[in-house]
């Protein structure tokens, strides 16, 4: 393969953006405009579908690898991917262009700097999930946090300016820490290539401050408690498709994160550390959902609701069993389809009434029937149904947690009710009930765009939820390896 | 007599002053045209530099005083672009505040003569002589905007300051002569005895001196007040230039003579490093004018370079030449920009006469968005990876506290960078500005905006050049 099909995809949005930032938008509508960065997505989502086909499943070597020198004679532009990165690849690609359809009714001013800034932020997002270096990883985990600043600060609510601070600040402040590991990893070990990394092994003395490095920034990313307090903030006051990318993507940058890196890097470090993951872990389940609970805002009710199930995906993360690992994909990929879905809706009656909180609505369903139909799908979805593909991440995970740690599995469990108590009684709350507020009756149902982003997101959240087959081919290969090697390493020291 | 053309450029350039003054006597109203030939003359020496001398390893010229090489060359090459383009962007920012004289080009021509002297130096004397030289001519730019109170101010201030700090850089100096019978570098590194503690008060004295030439913390108080007071464009020569001379000479004094007393300087550099990367993050949390934000922002950046050389390593010493590389091009963005906020003639210089001029400037705040992310360390530009090579160096010598404050207080830096972001795109607008500024203004903001930007697509081509440069 000559064609340097990853970096390809890394640049087609960077390059859709430099067309966009070049283009004139001197028209209302900006048609143009959303045209160009809409084709540039979309090219892209076909193109990883593409190397999805082209993937072989089989192989448990990473694929599609290019290797350029980059920083002479110590940090090579490497990037390649494996069945891990190829799902997250296309949930980014995927989740893009709804992002793009999406301003049409949410974004007023300076539509185009918006688009430039969601492109350039998928080009990035891509980058962190195929780099094979530490330098290159960190590279693209940092630029992204320049666009969504600006998505959080330029189109956000009334509190943007401090939540673009808040979030800006304790991502960098956990990032750096992981700065000094990489460049302690290339004097310990002489490298930050990844793939040399998995076969040298780092010296052990040396993996519990690495990894502690690595976990700040990627429990502050993930987020996990006590360090999640930025996410609510920047939720609530992200414009709608900011806080899709948020949740749907940025989110499971730090999960991959833990996956690529923690478990293939420090084995001995994770098996140290996998108590503290735990508790961490059923905190962030049992407490946020009660905090959940008592939300009135309905985005930071499903921002909270992230938090909750990230920490599933920690503790799926951290069970090193193939149920525990898989179902953490898999429930990654199902968050961000159904959270991306939720915030959607959120931004739905957004638009139409401008009020986020739970009390303005009540009984909506008469109104809107399209959109509460599809709004329980989510919510059902959400709160782990069998039948979406929100069932089996959680399933998993709870089966992988049950082998390794009887107790925990059992108090994550008890997450799972109040998963289904916060989300059902948030529906229960918005759709049903008394129609008390007469200004609802002037709601419109879903437009076609809106309709359009929806369904597309519901189709694979159902289609994975009753045949997750494709999902778990692609990834049983590179978690069995990973496992496997995480196993050796162990023994090894 | 042969080794005359070694020192060309500086032969040429002080030719060139003495002709410019006699010029600017006779002829009258002949600013702008010695302005021109300014330009001219740095541009040259620039070149000359570039074909004859820059593939000298090392030479000693003048009895061992004068030291040639790669070191000296590409600094000398950084200087004089460095003023090349201050010059070119002064032109239209003077003849506007009215200062338009021909005393402006010809300070900046002996100060950059007095720069290459220093960065030459390798005798205890002729870098006095150098240092002193840059000094003059810096205390009347300071105040070369007389009319203005701050200005006269900002000169008088740094001229007692900068008295005092010579006074003590001075007695450093004749402490290590008298304990080591030599104003030469390498001879005194020769003789040295290190059991001699009056040898370490002579190098705390230079290193005070330095310090303070380069404002660094604890001996940065004379910056804020000096920068917020000159003339914007002397304050852009401020940021910039004389700290590319005097951290050669800090790399030569330190690394040439005392090398074996490293023990004793080394702690001194760790605490100048951490004290102004620190000072330089939270001081400039409340500032409100631009000029007085960007001193205490240069402290903090004088602190990375620091922590480079105090990492004792070829490394460290070629990291923190490629960050006052990189520095200096992200200085010359950032008040490329401060000179295009003018309105009717006036210039603004305070934070909030930026508010929201992303709505009428849309390039000009792109710009500065990409250099204030730059300043603040924020890959993937350039900004990142002068920190990135500066804390490699550092954890290679397992200086692991050095670099977990550094990178520790460049969160707090970011906090007003993106202050100052937040300022031009998120606050409401205000008048807009003039669009009519000189080409050299729009080519100097453009040029530095786009190797920000674009600096990761090749960034091995300035670690090539760097690479060259050993000294240890």
């Amino acid at each position: 393969m000559n064609f340097p099909i990853i970096s390809a995809l890394i640049l087609l949005p960077a390059i859709g953006s430099l067309f966009l930032f070049f283009s004139r938008s001197n028209n209302e509508k900006n048609t143009t405009i959303k045209y160009v960065a809409l084709f540039t997505s979309l090219v892209n989502f076909l193109l990883s579908i593409y190397l999805w086909l082209l993937f072989d499943q089989v192989s448990s070597e990473f694929q599609f690898v290019e290797d350029r020198e980059w920083l002479a004679g110590f940090v090579n532009y490497k990037v390649g991917i494996d069945g891990i990165s190829i799902l997250f690849i296309i949930l980014t690609t995927f989740i893009t262009p709804l992002c793009i359809i999406s301003v049409n009714n949410t974004i007023k001013i300076r539509l185009r700097d918006f688009l430039i800034a969601i492109l350039i932020m998928e080009s990035f997002m891509i980058g962190v999930f195929c780099s094979l270096d530490l330098v290159v990883f960190y590279l693209f985990f940092e630029a992204g946090l320049i666009p969504m600043f600006l998505i959080v600060g330029i189109w956000g609510g009334t509190r943007r300016i401090y939540s673009a601070f808040k979030f800006f600040l304790y991502t960098l402040l956990g990032s750096v820490l992981m700065l000094v590991a990489i460049i302690s990893i290339y004097w310990i070990s002489g490298t930050t290539d990844v793939v040399k990394l998995y076969e040298l092994g780092i010296d052990a003395k040396y993996q519990n401050l690495l990894w502690l490095a690595f976990f700040s920034s990627f429990a502050v990313k993930t987020p996990m408690w006590p360090v999640h307090t930025w996410l609510p903030d920047a939720h609530v006051e992200a414009p709608t498709a900011g806080s899709v990318l948020l949740a749907a993507i940025l989110l499971k940058m730090a999960g991959y994160g833990f996956i690529r890196f923690s478990l293939g890097l420090f084995p001995i470090a994770s098996e140290l550390f996998t108590p503290l993951i735990y508790v961490l872990s059923v905190i962030a389940i049992i407490f946020t959902s009660l905090i959940a609970l008592m939300q009135e805002d309905m985005k930071k009710l499903i921002a909270y609701s992230s938090v909750a199930h990230m920490g599933f995906v920690t503790l799926g993360i951290f069970t090193i069993q193939q149920q525990g690992i898989e179902g953490s994909i898999i429930q990654m990929i199902s968050h961000g389809l159904v959270s991306a879905a939720l915030f959607l809706c959120v931004g739905v009656v957004y638009d139409r009434m401008h009020s986020r909180l739970i009390t303005t609505y009540g009984g909506i369903v008469t109104i809107i029937p399209k959109y509460s139909v599809l709004f329980m799908i989510f919510a059902l979805a959400s709160l782990g149904l069998p039948g979406t593909s929100g069932f089996i991440g959680e399933f998993l995970i709870l089966m992988g947690a049950f082998k390794d740690n009887f107790l925990v599995a059992v108090v994550a469990s008890l997450g799972v009710i109040l998963g289904a108590a916060y989300i059902l009684w948030l529906y229960k709350r918005v759709v049903f009930g008394e129609l008390v507020n007469k200004d609802l009756e002037k709601m419109k149902d879903l437009n076609r765009s809106e309709y359009f982003i929806l369904i597309s997101l519901a189709i694979p959240i159902i289609f994975f939820g009753f045949y997750p087959e494709p999902l778990f081919n692609t990834i049983e290969v590179s978690v069995n390896n990973l496992i496997s090697m995480y196993n050796l390493n162990l023994i090894n020291k | 007599m042969e080794n005359l053309h070694f020192v060309l450029p500086e032969i040429f350039l002080s030719l060139s002053i003495m002709f410019l003054l006699i010029l600017g006597v006779f002829k009258k109203d002949s600013s702008i045209l010695i302005h021109n030939i300014s330009l001219i003359v740095l541009l040259i020496s620039a070149v000359i530099i570039f074909n004859e001398i820059i593939e000298i390893e090392k030479i000693y010229l003048f009895n061992g005083s004068i030291v040639i090489d790669y070191l000296s060359s590409f600094m000398k090459i950084i200087t004089l672009l460095a003023a090349f383009i201050v010059l070119a962007i002064s032109k239209s920012y003077l003849k506007i505040i009215k200062i338009l004289k021909i005393e402006y080009p010809i300070l900046i021509l002996s100060s950059i003569l007095g720069m290459m002297i220093m960065i030459s130096s390798n005798d205890l004397i002729v870098f006095y002589m150098g240092l002193e030289l840059q000094s003059l001519a810096l205390y009347v730019l300071a105040t070369f905007n007389r009319n203005n109170l701050k200005s006269s101010e900002a000169g008088l201030k740094y001229f007692v300051l900068s008295a005092l700090s010579s006074g003590l850089l001075l007695y450093g100096c004749s402490l290590i002569y008298g304990f080591s019978g030599s104003t030469n570098f390498d001879t005194i590194a020769v003789q040295l005895n290190s059991n001699e503690y009056a040898l370490t008060f002579g190098i705390v004295f230079i290193l005070v001196g330095l310090a303070f030439k380069i404002s660094a913390v604890p001996f940065h108080m004379w910056a804020p007040d000096v920068y917020e007071g000159s003339p914007t464009t002397v304050t852009l020569f401020f940021t910039m230039v004389p700290k590319i001379a005097a951290l050669t000479v800090f790399i030569r004094f330190l690394y040439v003579p005392f090398l074996n007393l490293i023990d004793q300087w080394q702690m001194i550099l760790v605490f100048l490093s951490i004290a102004s990367m620190l000072f330089g993050a939270i001081a400039a949390i409340g500032q409100t004018n631009i000029k007085r934000l960007i001193a205490y922002s240069s402290i903090g950046h004088i602190g990375y370079a620091l922590a480079g050389l105090a990492s004792s390593s070829n490394d460290g010493i070629q990291s923190s030449i490629m960050y006052i590389t990189i520095y200096v091009i992200m200085n010359l963005g950032l008040f490329s920009c401060l000179l295009m906020m003018k309105r009717n003639n006036e210039y603004y210089e305070n934070l909030e006469d930026l508010s929201g001029i992303s709505k009428h400037h849309p390039l000009l705040s792109l710009s500065l968005l990409i250099i204030l992310f730059s300043l603040a360390g924020i890959p993937p530009l350039a900004g990142f990876f002068a920190k990135f090579y500066i804390f490699k160096a550092v954890i290679e010598q397992s200086m692991y506290f050095l670099a977990i404050v550094g990178l520790l207080s460049t969160v707090v830096a970011a906090f007003y960078y993106l202050r100052i972001i937040k300022i031009i795109y998120f606050d409401p607008e205000k008048e807009k500005y003039d669009q009519n500024h000189s080409p050299w203004l729009k080519f100097s903001l453009t040029f530095s905006t786009i190797l920000i930007l674009f600096y990761f697509i090749f960034p091995s081509q300035l670690v090539e050049i760097v690479s060259r440069i050993n000294i240890i």
